[in-house]
């Protein structure tokens, strides 16, 4: 599959919160600002990106020449777990102003399922390495898109006469519906 | 407050605690698998299974493991469980894990576990443990067949359970003439729509309920007063 098909499809058809439905706890909680909707849609760019990469290169240098591929699941969770962890402190290290920025995003994405799909997916999918590196970007990308047009919207809505029962996170479902059927047009693209 | 919350109903608690519904746990899973009932059952089970094994493990290791690395090893505890969970469903059930997909796999990020992990397991013992996985993964179960079951019926027309073992079909009932059904409910919008559908009746509920009790509250208070005054 020729390379900007794959970073088109896993960001605009495939998207990863209207057609996966993944990723949406971070989704809902964090896009009701434009600001940290940005803050948290680089965090997960980097996060996802790092993480697949090093999960694609534990799965065939180390997990599959010694026969445990049964073991994935466990060793990505704690790979992801230890990466994001890693971030933190390096940026903590080099970067306080990035850190100030982004900080807060980061433990939120080890809960953020997300991660743990793309590194899955890109195995399943058989993926080479470059592939793999173009869909760690694209599947992110897509997340964070849709992370900045939400945030545009409910912004809006929080001056909108809402009923009361569908004030807050019901209300944004909908708005998510309605934004599958726009998404929905990319379908025929590939 | 804690005799007055034991006096509800299970099925009030289902709604007023519901992890779907009311917390927001879970929900890429119950968006996700929800098209037909038959998927519903099956991830539900397979999160029972998880829920109740990790807080009986998590309750059994949590006085041992040491404050700072909780995390890592409640998540290693959970990632096993659904391993053997996964391999489990592969071999008995192949049809069933081909339709469930990644998402059994997911279940390691299932925020439902680890918050149940962490909110009660490592705090109470084994039983107790044992009954709050049961519990919570029957009204995470109850909650995604009550969204399959509105999905199924609007969108097919159908309501259908096939065993997963055998992969026969037990019953399929086709309610709504073929002509009538209304497709979208089996695309991604029709997920979305459906949850927030049933997440505003949950706080509808909730408001009422709470108004409802406020009233009578309100009431006693001013009989009390006119009484005093009597």
């Amino acid at each position: 599959m020729n390379l900007f098909t794959i970073f088109i499809s896993a960001m605009l058809i495939n998207n990863i919160i209207l057609s996966k439905f993944l990723g949406i706890c971070p989704f809902m909680g964090v896009s009701t600002k434009l600001s940290s909707a940005i803050g948290m849609g680089i965090a997960v760019i980097f996060v996802i990106f790092g993480a697949s990469i090093f999960s694609w290169l534990l799965y065939y240098y180390v997990l599959e020449p010694l026969g445990l591929t049964y073991m994935r699941l466990i060793c990505f969770i704690l790979l992801i777990a230890s990466f994001v962890q890693f971030t933190e402190m390096f940026i903590k290290k080099t970067s306080p102003s990035l850190y100030k920025s982004l900080g807060i995003y980061l433990p939120l994405i080890t809960t953020n399922c997300a991660v743990l799909y793309v590194a899955l997916d890109n195995i399943t999918q058989g993926y080479n390495f470059v592939e793999t590196m173009v869909n760690s970007v694209g599947v992110p990308a897509g997340f964070m898109l849709m992370l900045v047009i939400f945030a545009t919207i409910r912004e809006r809505l929080d001056g909108a006469d809402v009923p009361r029962p569908f004030q807050g996170n019901p209300i944004a479902f909908i708005v998510a519906a309605i934004m599958a059927i726009a998404f929905s047009a990319f379908a025929g693209l590939v | 407050m804690s005799t007055k919350k034991e006096k509800k109903s299970f099925g009030s608690e289902l709604i007023y605690n519901n992890p779907v519904f009311g917390l927001y746990l879970g929900i890429c899973s119950a968006l996700a698998i929800t098209t037909s009932i038959n998927n519903a059952i099956g991830m539900g089970v397979a999160v029972i299974v998880v829920l109740t094994m990790s807080n009986i493990v998590i309750s059994l290791i949590a006085p041992i493991t040491p404050d700072e690395i909780h995390i890592p090893v409640y998540i290693v505890i959970i990632a096993s469980l659904v391993t053997i969970v996964g391999m489990l469903m592969q071999a008995f059930t192949p049809q069933l894990y081909s339709a469930l997909g990644a998402f059994i796999d997911l279940i390691v990020v299932n925020c439902i576990i680890l918050g149940r992990a962490e909110a009660y397991a490592q705090s109470h013992n084994v039983a107790e443990s044992a009954k709050d996985g049961l519990m919570m993964g029957l009204s995470y179960t109850l909650s995604i067949l009550a969204m399959s079951f509105i999905r199924e019926l609007l969108g097919k027309g159908t309501i259908s359970f096939t065993n997963p073992l055998t992969n026969t079909e037990v019953f399929n009932l086709q309610i709504i003439p073929e002509k009538f059904v209304i497709p979208l409910f089996t695309t991604q919008t029709g997920a979305f729509i459906t949850f927030a559908v049933l997440a505003a009746f949950v706080t509808w509920f909730k408001y009422t309920n709470d108004e409802k009790a406020e009233k009578i509250k309100a009431e006693a208070l001013q009989k009390e007063k006119e009484a005093q005054h009597a």
